[in-house]
């Protein structure tokens, strides 16, 4: 049963500025960097060295784990070197970075792939490098194998896209339709689910309209009230079925599959031509840039090489954010790549990244109503800060949130309680329970 | 780039709410009980006022900046508040010196010794208030009738009437304000105007006041004076205190409780403990009481009504 709404969140203001324009192609850049690790997952070993000539669509990483999805070149050329980088979030990651000849040459391995069994299908889907494009990046081999012992009757097709500024799966709404329908069509009937529902926030209209006249038989739409998050995996499922992930647990054990629009429409088009996930559409927005647009770029390209192709900045950007503000992740060097699950970058000039002054938490429980998790996110704070961890896990529930910010957003003291609860996260990652 | 960029945790937009901003709410809607205060009871009710919030102000900016060598917190308007609302709760014909000293109780005491905003286990002008009340009681319940001339008649308050068996005044006197009182507490019209500003602009949510009131109404009517069910709600909702109680006191973030069932909890009980004491105590008056009774049960509230976290169970 559809509630179309889920308890908690915030209306932080939407800025899809980008909703209307056409996705731009970017031109090959002047290096990329492809980073061996853009999944939740065990890390690819690099298959190339520096000298070596490479393909579009060649592999460069792989490894055995299950849990990993392969990285392919994004470009043909010359590998000039396999090296350590410090990527965002302070982790060192091994990195293949190519010069492009120009050509882009397609790698002989590039052919559509034959399916004849739900085994041939998701070795496929691991073979194409795929991960979840919501941001998440969660292998998409892995996700469409649920667990044995659960009962998967829904697939959820997330198009919430609920973070401000970012309009990249609305694009491949109004744009690639079709692909939509089509990607959704092989997963149902490799998974075996019955039925598909699109779940689409009703500030989109246009999409609606699109997907509702394409969607048939098994696939529906559902509108759902635009509120931050309602993307976010548990909301998006609670809002288009009633029915809460266990604590815990996967939505498998809810009954249900959640994908990426994106993503399936990537399935489509990968079936169809076996080219794996070497670009993107992104949503370059914010105060700093001079065009905000989409634009379809080569993963492992600069960040800066993205901005400049969009006319370069009308303010000196003070704050760079790979993905939504409300999520996304602030970049220390706009040297960094566009990985896999890139959907956004975000400029912010100075007055907007400016960091607000924190003052005592006066209890006014505007983080309580905003929590979509029902957590109390002010004594999360405090029992973290306090390294009171026993109460963060076992009365607080400190596992149990999302990181979606609706608490910091809404903080009249402007606190951090997402910043805390991280660490809080890391402590008790640290020190497991005996 | 040479320029270094800004890293930092997200989420890296924040909404406009803000702690001063909140603050000024409160003041903006006690505007209109205060005008209605110095209406009534004249220009000493405007020193009084004058006297609090200055020497609030005072106070916290000297024990945090001076004593306590910390960030100067005059700014978030939290004392000023304190001020105003120690003011409204005071007799219009109080000395000047003991507003001061409740005002000292009030920030330096009940405030800043705990820990500053956000820390203090009662609200600091209801504690300050019975402070006052129990160091100074004569001159504490000494009530101005409406228009008086200096030092001229006293008039009880129409609780104090009931009490003692005066003559109570009619209802409409009792919705505009002409009667005996606390300079900010008699006018219901213009406390109902200041909680429907502070509703409007979120800055309170609607249970708390609304629930409270309702306890009070239903508590009266029920155990009336001639038996069973035949009480007057009307009188005892705005007689005393409570619509200032109900609207400003009470619904003080700090101490009250932070979910739905603690906070109906919390109300409920401010009702009841407010009829209690009005009716089976030596105390005309059981608003003030009755709220810092539940501010000190506030953590205990709290503890055991943690909300079901999602994906708890239940629904599943």
């Amino acid at each position: 049963m559809a509630l179309h709404v889920f308890k908690g969140g915030v209306h932080p203001p939407q800025q899809k500025n980008t909703a209307e324009m056409a996705t731009k192609t970017m031109g090959l850049p002047t290096k990329v960097v492809i980073p061996m690790v853009q999944h939740l997952g065990a890390p690819c070993q690099p298959k190339v060295s520096k000298g070596d000539m490479v393909k579009v669509g060649q592999v460069i990483g792989d490894t055995d784990a299950y849990v990993s999805a392969p990285i392919h070149s994004s470009v043909s050329g010359t590998v000039t070197g396999v090296d350590q980088i410090v990527l965002s979030g302070n982790r060192p990651v091994m990195c293949v970075e190519i010069k492009p000849d120009g050509l882009q040459e397609i790698s002989e391995t590039v052919a559509p792939p034959v399916i004849e069994s739900k085994e041939s299908f998701l070795s496929a889907i691991r073979a194409s490098g795929l991960t979840g494009l919501g941001g998440a990046a969660f292998p998409a081999h892995v996700k469409l194998n649920p667990p044995k012992g659960t009962q998967v009757d829904t697939l959820i097709i997330n198009a919430a896209e609920c973070e401000p500024y970012i309009t990249s799966d609305y694009r491949e709404c109004m744009e690639n339709t079709q692909g939509i329908m089509e990607g959704i069509k092989h997963v149902l009937k490799w998974t075996g689910i019955s039925k598909a529902v699109i779940g689409i926030e009703d500030n989109k209209p246009d999409a609606i309209k699109k997907l509702t006249q394409a969607a048939s038989g098994q696939i529906s739409v559902v509108s759902l009230h635009a509120r931050y998050p309602q993307g976010a995996e548990k909301t998006l499922i609670y809002a288009l079925t009633g029915r809460q992930v266990p604590s815990g647990k996967l939505p498998a054990d809810s009954g249900c599959l959640v994908m990426n629009v994106t993503s399936v429409a990537f399935i489509a088009a990968y079936l169809k031509t076996g080219m794996p996930l070497i670009k993107k559409r992104i949503t370059i927005d914010g105060s700093a840039v001079k065009c905000p647009q989409n634009v379809e770029v080569l993963i492992g390209t600069p960040i800066s090489e993205v901005f400049d192709f969009c006319g370069g900045y009308k303010e000196i950007p003070e704050k760079v954010i790979m993905g939504g503000p409300m999520m996304g992740v602030s970049q220390f060097s706009l040297d960094l790549p566009v990985l896999k699950n890139t959907n956004a970058l975000i400029a912010l000039d100075e007055k907007e990244a400016k960091l607000p002054q924190e003052s005592a938490c006066i209890r006014c429980g505007r983080c309580v109503k905003a929590c979509p998790m029902s957590l109390l996110p002010l004594e999360l704070d405090r029992a973290v800060r306090a390294g009171n961890m026993e109460d963060a896990q076992g009365k607080y529930h400190l596992l149990d949130c999302i990181e979606c910010g609706c608490c910091v957003y809404a903080c009249p003291a402007k606190r951090r309680m997402v910043q805390t609860i991280r660490l809080g996260k890391d402590i008790a990652r640290r020190n497991p329970k005996k | 780039m040479e320029n270094k960029l800004t890293v930092s945790s997200s989420p890296h937009i924040r909404s406009n709410a803000a702690t001063h901003k909140l603050m000024l709410d409160v003041i903006i809607a006690l505007i209109p009980a205060s005008l209605a205060g110095i209406y009534f009871f004249g220009v000493s009710a405007l020193a009084v006022i004058v006297v609090c919030m200055t020497s609030c102000i005072g106070f916290e900016y000297l024990s945090r900046v001076i004593l306590l060598k910390r960030n100067n917190t005059v700014p978030d308007l939290s004392a000023a508040v304190t001020g105003l609302l120690l003011a409204l709760n005071l007799p219009p014909s109080i000395p000047l010196w003991i507003a001061i000293v409740g005002s000292f109780f009030a920030i330096v005491v009940i405030k800043q010794l705990f820990g500053g905003l956000g820390q203090n286990f009662i609200n600091p002008a209801l504690g300050a208030r019975a402070f006052l009340l129990i160091a100074y009681g004569p001159r504490m319940t000494n009530w101005t009738a409406p228009f008086a001339q200096v030092d001229a008649v006293s008039a009880a308050t129409p609780l104090a009437a009931l009490k003692e068996g005066g003559t109570l005044p009619n209802i409409m006197d009792m919705l505009l304000g002409n009667i005996g009182g606390c300079i900010g507490e008699t006018s219901a019209i213009a406390l109902i105007i200041g909680g429907i500003y502070l509703l409007v602009r979120r800055v309170i949510s609607w249970e708390i006041p609304v629930i409270y009131i309702a306890t009070v109404g239903l508590f009266s009517w029920i155990l009336g004076p001639e038996g069973l069910l035949t009480g007057n709600p009307l009188f005892h909702v705005l007689a005393g205190g409570l619509m200032l109680g109900a609207f400003f006191m009470a619904t003080d973030y700090t101490t009250s409780p932070m979910s739905g069932k603690g906070i109906i909890i919390y109300a409920v009980g401010c009702g009841i403990l407010t009829m209690l004491f009005r009716l089976y105590t030596n105390m005309p008056e059981g608003v003030s009481f009755a709220i810092l009774f539940m501010n000190v049960a506030t953590p205990l509230i709290d503890r055991y009504t943690v909300p079901k976290r999602f994906g708890g169970g239940a629904h599943v």
